[in-house]
C-alpha cells in the first residue's frame, strides 16, 4: 500500500494553469525525482504538498488517511494543518536556515516548540531536552557536520548550510522528505556534498520527493522518474525508461537539451 | 552660590523634563508602533486603510500643531475631556503627543523591516509545524530587530531634540529655561542646552552601537 497517494490536484495563480491532473503514488522507502524545465510547476507541486499553496482541486493520502481534499474545508483548518504537514519534510534550494541560531539550534528548535506540548514535557523536561540534543547532534553527524554545532549560519559554506537544513528536516521524523530542487543554489564544487548526503539518504530507504536539475543524480538515486512539462506529468517510469528510452517526444527534447550542455 | 551654578542647576532641573518626556515617548511608542504596524498590514482591508490614513495625517503634519490641538482641543472644542490643570496637565498632554507622533513613525519602520524578512524564513518555520506566533517571536522579531537599529537610531536622536518643542504648551523645558536669561540679556545658557543635547545623544550613540554589536553575531 502507498504511502502517499496524490489525485487529481489541480493548483491556478490567476489565469495561470500551473498544475492539472497531477496523480501519482509513492511506496515506502522508495525515491522519486521530478524533472522537468522552469516553469512546469514541479515546485509549486511539492509547496502543495507541503502546504504552502492549497490546491484547487484534488486530494492528497498519507497512510490511508485523507490529509487533504480541495472539496473537503473541514480538511484546511489551520490547527490540523500545522500538524499534518509534519507528514512532510521539506528541504529548500535556498535553505532557509534561521540565522541567528547555531547550527544545533538550527536543528532542534522546532523539536523543542513541539516538546512542549508533551504531557510530560514538565516532569522530564531534562531528560528530554537530552534527548534532543543527543537526536540533532546524531543528524548531524550524519550529514557530516559534527564539527560545527556552534557555528552560525553565515561561517558555513553553501553545502554546509544545506546540509544542516536536511539535518533539521530529519529531525521532526517525516513520512516523506521533500527536496526542492537542493543544489541548485551552489557552486558546482559543493553540490557533491549535498548530494551524496542525498544519496545516503536513499540507501537507508527515506522515503523521498527530489526536484532536481541534476539528471545523472536523478537517475542514480531514483527508483521513478516523472517528467514534468506546462503543469501536467508527461511521462513516468523508471529511470532506465525514462531517460534511456523516452516514449514522449517533450522529454526527448527536454533531455536532448539537457544532455547537450 | 554664585549666579552661573544657579543658572546651571535651574537648566539641569529643566533638562529632567526633557529625559522625562524621552523616555517616556520611548516606552510607550515603541511598542504601540509595533501594534500600528501590524494594523496597516492588516490583511482586513477596511483596518488596513483606516490606520495607514491615520499614520498619513499624523506624519503629514507638524508635531507642534499635534501638541497644540491635543492640549487646547479639548477646551477649544467644549469636550467633556479636559486635561488635569496646571504643570501636569501640560506634561502630561505632550507625553501623549509625542507617543502617539513617534509610534506612527515607528511603525513604518517596524512595517519595512518586517516585510524585508524573506518569505522563506516564514516557510521554513511553517514546514517544521510552527505556529504563527512562534514564527513571529522565535525566528522573524530578532532578524527585523537588527534590520531596523539604524533607522530607530536616527529617530530616537531627533526624539531626543524634538522633547524641547514641548514648551509650545508651556512645559518649562531646558531651552524655554535658557530663554528667559536670553530676554535678560545674557545669552550663555542657550549655547550651553547645546551641551546637554550634544551629550545625552552622545550617550545614545555609543549605546546604539553596543547594541549593534551585541547583535553583530548573526547576519541577516
Amino acid at each position: 500500500m502507498p504511502i502517499l497517494e496524490v489525485k487529481d490536484i489541480e493548483k491556478r495563480f490567476g489565469l495561470l494553469q500551473v498544475l492539472q491532473n497531477i496523480s501519482f503514488s509513492l511506496e515506502k522507502g522508495e525515491t522519486i525525482a521530478i524533472i522537468g524545465s522552469s516553469g512546469s510547476g514541479k515546485t509549486t507541486l511539492l509547496r502543495c504538498l507541503n502546504f504552502l499553496e492549497r490546491p484547487d482541486k484534488g486530494r492528497i493520502i498519507v497512510n490511508s488517511e485523507v490529509i487533504f481534499d480541495a472539496a473537503d474545508p473541514s480538511t484546511q483548518r489551520e490547527n490540523e494543518v500545522r500538524e499534518k504537514r509534519l507528514h512532510f519534510g521539506l528541504v529548500f534550494q535556498n535553505f532557509n536556515l534561521f540565522p541567528q541560531y547555531t547550527v544545533l539550534k538550527n536543528v532542534t528548535l522546532a523539536l523543542e516548540l513541539l516538546a512542549n506540548k508533551r504531557p510530560d514535557y514538565k516532569q522530564r523536561k531534562k531528560a528530554i531536552q537530552v534527548e534532543i540534543q543527543d537526536r540533532a547532534r546524531a543528524l548531524l553527524s550524519q550529514v557530516g557536520l559534527s564539527d560545527k554545532l556552534d557555528y552560525y549560519p553565515h561561517m558555513i559554506s553553501g553545502g554546509q548550510q544545506q546540509r544542516v537544513a536536511i539535518a533539521r528536516a530529519l529531525a521532526l521524523e517525516p513520512d516523506i522528505l521533500c527536496f526542492d530542487e537542493p543544489t541548485s543554489a551552489l557552486d558546482p564544487e559543493l553540490t557533491g556534498e549535498v548530494l551524496k548526503v542525498i544519496r545516503e539518504l536513499a540507501e537507508r530507504n527515506t522515503t523521498m520527493i527530489i526536484v532536481t536539475h541534476e539528471m545523472d543524480f536523478a537517475r542514480d538515486v531514483a527508483d521513478r522518474v516523472i517528467f514534468m512539462d506546462e503543469g501536467v506529468i508527461v511521462e513516468r517510469g523508471s529511470p532506465q525508461e525514462v531517460f534511456g528510452n523516452p516514449k514522449e517526444e517533450r522529454t526527448r527534447q527536454f533531455l536532448t537539451r539537457y544532455n547537450q550542455k | 552660590m554664585n549666579d552661573d551654578s544657579v543658572i546651571i542647576s535651574r537648566l539641569t532641573e529643566s533638562f529632567l523634563l526633557n529625559c522625562r518626556l524621552f523616555a517616556l515617548t520611548l516606552a510607550f511608542s515603541l511598542p504601540l508602533g509595533l501594534v500600528i504596524a501590524f494594523g496597516s498590514m492588516s490583511r482586513f482591508q477596511p483596518i488596513r486603510w483606516l490606520v495607514r490614513t491615520f499614520v498619513w495625517v499624523i506624519r503629514g503634519t507638524p508635531l507642534m500643531l499635534q501638541l497644540i490641538i491635543i492640549y487646547y482641543g479639548p477646551g477649544l472644542l467644549s469636550m467633556a475631556f479636559s486635561w488635569p490643570s496646571g504643570i501636569s496637565g501640560r506634561f502630561v498632554a505632550a507625553t501623549v503627543a509625542f507617543i502617539i507622533n513617534y509610534a506612527c513613525y515607528f511603525s513604518e519602520i517596524f512595517r519595512g523591516g518586517i516585510e524585508s524578512i524573506p518569505q522563506g524564513q516564514y516557510e521554513a518555520g511553517q514546514v517544521l509545524g510552527m505556529t504563527k506566533m512562534q514564527i513571529f517571536f522565535r525566528i522573524i522579531l530578532l532578524q527585523v530587530i537588527k534590520r531596523i537599529i539604524p533607522p530607530v537610531g536616527n529617530e530616537v536622536i531627533t526624539l531626543v531634540k524634538d522633547t524641547a518643542l514641548a514648551r509650545i504648551i508651556s512645559n518649562k523645558e531646558i531651552i524655554m529655561m535658557a530663554g528667559e536669561y536670553t530676554n535678560k540679556g545674557l545669552i550663555w545658557p542657550l549655547f550651553a542646552t547645546g551641551i546637554y543635547f550634544l551629550v545625552f545623544v552622545g550617550v545614545l550613540t555609543l549605546l546604539l552601537g553596543w547594541v549593534e554589536k551585541k547583535l553583530g553575531y548573526f547576519r541577516v
